[in-house]
């Protein structure tokens, strides 16, 4: 068949001009810059491969031994026997690059006693020929397992997968095996166990002296905070849950838009507001001072402001957990109850709540999570009593400057929230008892007995209020001179943040990083959710061996702390084969790699809606499966491909953990530049920059959800209600 | 003291049950003696659950009162009423085992752990599940689920045990097999029940008295050979087992008797009417034999439209001097086909004056 030579054909003619063409080695002002054109033939370090044979770079003649070999094979008729040898071809060239890539560095072999062998100049991290000869060996691999007749010889499925499976290697894998392998390196890269066997017992990390009344270890601290604000957020979302479903409330619609907070919120603008009420010159702190003559200080600094500050930026993503497991409860089961001499106190205790327990333990798995990967509040408000995020981040960029430590740091942290991801998955799973089957007899939740209805009321009301209350300082004191002391209004801020003039042009300080963050964030958002919805495409839709551990490590990724990406980026794309900090291609790498299971997540959600008979049908139409994927499936899902676009979107703009570690002088992204203004004391233009954030991205979301609405109310009489609703996916992303 | 009053007896006294603008059941009044089997039946959305889930407490009559047992419950919550209920889904408890289950209610009501363990075992061995009480509610069969359902209520020795829908999630065999056991059931331990069902051979199968509810209203309440044989409307008739309705007219009245010409034919059937005249006439589907066309008949002509072969009975569409008639035949074994010309004769046992 033609398309089969013709795809094989393109893959060859891409590693050709990888090998024959392009530069082969990275350049250091930027591939896209282009100023390399000018100084191709001159400069020795932008020669392609076969040019660096000359410079005594053996470790290439066999990429081009392979792709002489590949050509040779190009021109045998199809056949199985063909197709093997382009398999076994493929994984050869990508093993063999991968290992002169690690072991092949800077300054020659980074094996100790290789150069007896044959001695070898130093290479520069990959380039653009380098990654065009990657992803034809790629390609040949698939191809092959297409032509053998694999997976019904399926060449547009297997290419996926190949291609998926190197990049959560590269992104996700080799950065944590890097991050790994620098705890055993001293500063020259050299091994030793020092920094390991020196951290691993330090006290700073594990001593237990609270017990006995002085202060714990790090790890400690960390996991006690990440237990009382496990419990604290699943309490306050319980207490919202049955406030929304099982009172009369009013205010529904309220929660709703409480719940949308802590998307388009960075993670430390919470903290930053109790700052500006509790800090040293925040006016509760002054009134309770005055009144009692009491000196609080810097009480909020620590573990108890962390904790209020993450209970309320997690309590909403607790409550889009719980509100679903509430309502799971069926209602003929709490009737039965009733009918059964039960009142409602007994009803809600012994049936309702135990009902419950599976998705209560979730979300406090959770939050248990989300209070570990929290970077903002905890480097805001920690004060000198920080935790395991903050401490990764100051053994780094601190005067310490330590990445043993930050990696052993960062291995203790991925401990906890792997067990925790762990046991979310393989305890909980399987012990849901909401989705209990049988004809139903539809029926409604019994109320809650009147004393907890009334807490329940009280609780909700005073959280909201205070929320709100806290949304509004943030609006506030964005527009106040000097907070707590000089409480003028003034623009100032604002100016100092966004100004311009026709003259000047963009004269205010946060102009840059603002074009930077939205700029990196437009081009990450769709690679993001074409990643993740091919992903969930190929989890819903194939089946491949290996599948389940292929979703299984998708969705690991998301149990990776921040900090630790952040951290592991940084061991790992800091020196070759793949070179890339600085630039703002790590940055959106990042944040692929770290929203793409969201993605996956609603993709899958999306998909398990469409019947797979839409897809066999076109099949059987002739269509292929890439065709498929793009004229039925796609045009189906645009309300998920809408949701995964927005929320990746959001993401990049609002996350803060990994970004503080990969951001540079040329690429600073907004949350990195207000954390850099808050440890200035510059609270001012702080607020005034997260103000404006919020702001625009209530108006993406705002604009999204506008867009979805519509679209939908066009298509009513086509589709019927099995549309998927369109609200919904970016509330489950944040949800699960 | 007046069987209205006796344990057991129920009454629904002028109930209204407005679902804000809508009028689910605009006038009810029925009475339940006690140790009878009451079946409330019709069509979806007649308003059969609602008056159950009254009657439970689940929801509250806009007016009117409910009895049972000579106390105005009315204002009661579910748990203070000595009723019990088999819910459609049966709602067993996922999270408890079976014993549990049974237990729920007893403890609920102030019995002591170890004496709601040993009620509870015998109202497993009523059921006959005496060897199940440890597993869980999903390790057991459908019936079996049914039976816990059941025995969790039995145990209550309510006045009255509510039933709704008990055998919809149960496949076509085993419902005849259950809908007997809880009939045997109620009828030794003589409990009050009302039954819930939109399947009329359950309700003639179990039934004291049927009560036949088309929009929240009662159409005709009686026992099964009431309904039956005297339905009191054409909806009944048609319910009821299914009816062809046609024109005929009654020609002479006398002690309950009436003598009607049904096309050619003169028969004599039962009337509560004295009226004389053109009337309905409710005729089943198996009183009408069907013959060959020379045998020259007095009843009526007609012709074969359609013929479905059943094994032990075939099922003709007729269009005859009367109308579209469905007719079912037990005696030929050879279907007569498709546009063959009949002749037809009514048999009395299987008409109906309509008032
Ligand atoms: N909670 C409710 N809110 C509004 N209408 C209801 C509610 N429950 C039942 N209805 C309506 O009342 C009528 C009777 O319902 P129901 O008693 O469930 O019928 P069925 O005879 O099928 O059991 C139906 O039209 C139904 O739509
Ligand atoms: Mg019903």
């Amino acid at each position: 068949m033609t398309g089969e030579t013709r795809r094989i054909d393109v893959a060859l003619a891409a590693g050709g001009a990888g090998l024959l063409v392009l530069p082969w080695y990275h350049i250091r002002s930027g591939f896209w810059e282009f100023d390399w054109l000018g100084a191709f033939l001159s400069d020795d370090r932008l020669w392609p491969a076969v040019a660096q044979l000359g410079q005594g770079r053996w470790q290439l003649l066999p990429v081009l031994a392979l792709w002489l070999v590949a050509l040779a094979l190009r021109l045998r008729q199809p056949s199985a026997a063909r197709g093997k040898a382009f398999v076994v071809l493929g994984l050869a060239g990508l093993a063999w690059l991968a290992f002169e890539g690690m072991a092949i560095g800077l300054r020659g072999w980074a094996i100790p006693g290789a150069d007896r062998l044959i001695a070898l100049a130093g290479q520069p991290a990959w380039g653009a020929g380098a990654i065009l000869a990657l992803a034809m060996f790629a390609a040949l691999f698939a191809f092959g397992l297409a032509e053998r007749g694999v997976l019904k010889g399926d060449a547009f499925v297997l290419g996926a997968i190949t291609a998926l499976v190197l990049l959560v290697i590269a992104f996700v894998g080799y950065p944590l095996y890097a991050m790994f392998l620098s705890a055993f390196q001293d500063f020259r890269g050299n091994f030793t166990l020092d920094g390991v066997s020196q951290n691993i017992a330090d006290p700073a990390i594990w001593r237990l002296d609270c017990l006995v009344g002085g202060r714990c270890g790090v790890a400690w601290r960390t996991l006690f905070l990440a237990l009382c604000t496990a419990s604290g957020s699943t309490l306050m979302g319980l207490v919202f849950a049955l406030a929304a479903t099982r009172t009369n409330t009013r205010f529904k619609a309220g929660l709703r838009l409480l719940t949308v907070l802590p998307i388009i919120t960075p993670p430390f603008v919470i903290g930053l507001a109790l700052i500006m009420i509790m800090g040293r010159a925040g006016f509760v702190t002054q009134g309770i001072e005055a009144i009692t003559g009491w000196h609080l200080g810097r009480w909020i600094y620590g573990l108890p402001g962390i904790w209020l500050a993450q209970v309320l930026s997690f309590t909403p993503i607790s409550f889009l957990v719980l509100i679903g497991v509430v309502q799971g409860v069926s209602p003929s089961m709490e009737e039965a109850s009733q009918t059964l001499r039960s009142d409602r106190w007994r009803t809600f205790t012994k049936v309702s709540l135990p009902l419950m327990a599976p998705g209560l333990a979730n979300a406090f798995l959770i939050g248990f999570i989300e209070s570990m990967a929290d970077f903002g509040n905890p480097l805001i408000l920690g004060g000198n009593g920080g935790v395991l995020s903050t401490d990764i981040f100051f053994a780094v960029v601190g005067a310490q400057h330590n990445p043993a430590r930050a990696a052993i740091l960062a291995l203790i942290l991925l401990c906890f929230t792997l067990s925790a991801f762990l046991a979310q998955r393989f305890w909980l799973s399987g012990r849901n008892f909401s989705t209990v089957s049988g004809k139903g007899d539809g029926g409604s939740h019994a109320r809650l007995p009147r004393g907890l209805e009334i807490a329940v009321l009280t609780l909700a009301g005073v959280w909201s209020a205070f929320t709100l209350f806290l949304y509004g300082m943030i609006f506030f004191g964005s527009f106040v001179k000097v907070w707590g002391l000089d409480n003028t209004l003034t623009l100032a801020h604002y100016h100092a943040a966004f100004g311009f003039s026709l003259a000047g042009g963009f004269t205010g300080v946060a102009w840059n990083s603002f074009w930077t963050t939205m700029g990196i964030a437009i081009l990450a958002a769709p690679l993001t959710a074409f990643v993740g919805l091919l992903t969930a495409w190929l989890i819903v839709r194939q089946r491949f061996p290996g599948k389940a551990l292929f979703e299984f490590a998708i969705m690991l990724s998301f149990a990776i702390p921040g900090t630790v990406i952040g951290i592991s980026y940084v061991s790992a794309f800091n020196l070759p084969p793949l070179q890339m900090t600085g630039t703002a291609m790590i940055l959106i790498m990042c944040f692929v790699f770290r929203n793409m299971p969201v993605g996956v997540r609603g993709g899958i959600a999306a998909m398990s809606q469409i019947d797979g008979s839409l897809d066999e049908a076109s099949l059987m139409l002739g269509g292929s499966s890439a065709r498929t994927l793009r004229k039925v499936i796609l045009p189906l899902l645009r309300p998920a491909i809408l949701a995964a676009l927005v929320y990746s979107f959001v993401r990049a703009i609002t996350s803060i953990s990994a970004v503080i570690f990969l951001v540079s002088a040329q690429y600073n992204m907004a949350t990195a530049y207000i954390v850099g203004l808050v440890e200035n004391g510059e609270y001012g233009v702080a607020i005034a920059y997260s103000s404006v954030l919020i702001v625009v991205m209530m108006v993406v979301i705002g604009g999204f959800q506008l867009l979805v609405g519509e679209r939908r109310i066009g298509r009513r009489d086509a589709r019927g209600p099995a549309t998927p609703r369109p609200v919904a996916p970016i509330k489950e992303e944040i949800a699960t | 003291m007046s069987a209205r009053e006796k344990r057991g007896a129920v009454v629904f006294d002028d109930i209204r049950k407005d679902y804000g603008s809508f009028t689910a059941i605009p006038q009810l009044n029925l009475s339940v003696e006690p140790g009878e089997l009451v079946t409330l039946l019709g069509p979806s959305g007649c308003g059969k659950t609602t008056t159950l889930r009254m009657l439970a407490g689940l929801e509250t009559p806009t007016s009117g009162r409910i009895l049972i047992g000579g106390t105005d419950v009315s204002r009661l919550p579910p748990n203070r009423r000595d009723v019990a209920m088999v819910f459609q889904s049966y709602a067993l408890f996922p999270h408890m085992s079976v014993a549990a289950n049974v237990a729920y209610g007893l403890e609920a009501g102030g019995l002591g752990r170890r004496a709601a363990r040993a009620q509870a075992e015998k109202g497993l061995d009523l059921v006959g599940l005496s060897a199940m009480g440890d597993r869980l509610p999903a390790e057991l069969s459908g019936g079996q689920q049914q039976r816990v359902a059941v025995a969790r209520a039995l145990v209550l020795e309510p006045q009255v045990l509510l039933l709704d829908e008990p055998l919809s999630n149960l496949d076509a065999r085993l419902r005849r097999k259950v809908r007997t056991e809880i009939r045997e059931l109620q009828q030794r331990l003589g409990f009050t029940a009302v039954y819930v069902t939109h399947d009329q051979d359950e309700a003639l199968a179990v039934s004291d008295r049927v009560v036949v509810m088309r929009e929240g209203r009662i159409e005709q309440a009686g026992t099964p050979r009431e309904l039956y044989e005297a339905p009191a409307s054409e909806f009944i008739a048609d319910f009821i087992g299914e009816s062809n309705i046609v024109d005929c007219t009654v020609e002479k009245v006398g002690d309950g008797l009436a003598e009607i010409r049904l096309g050619g034919q003169r028969i004599t059937v039962p009337t509560r009417s004295t009226a004389t005249g053109p009337a309905r006439l409710s005729v089943r589907a198996n009183a009408i034999s069907l013959s060959g066309p020379a045998a020259g008949q007095d009843g009526a002509s007609g012709r074969v439209r359609s013929a479905a072969y059943l094994g032990d009975h075939v099922e003709y569409e007729i269009e005859s001097d009367l109308g579209q008639l469905f007719a079912i035949d037990h005696a030929n074994a050879t279907p007569y086909a498709v546009g063959s010309d009949l002749a037809l004769t009514f048999r009395a046992a299987g008409l109906a004056l309509l008032p």
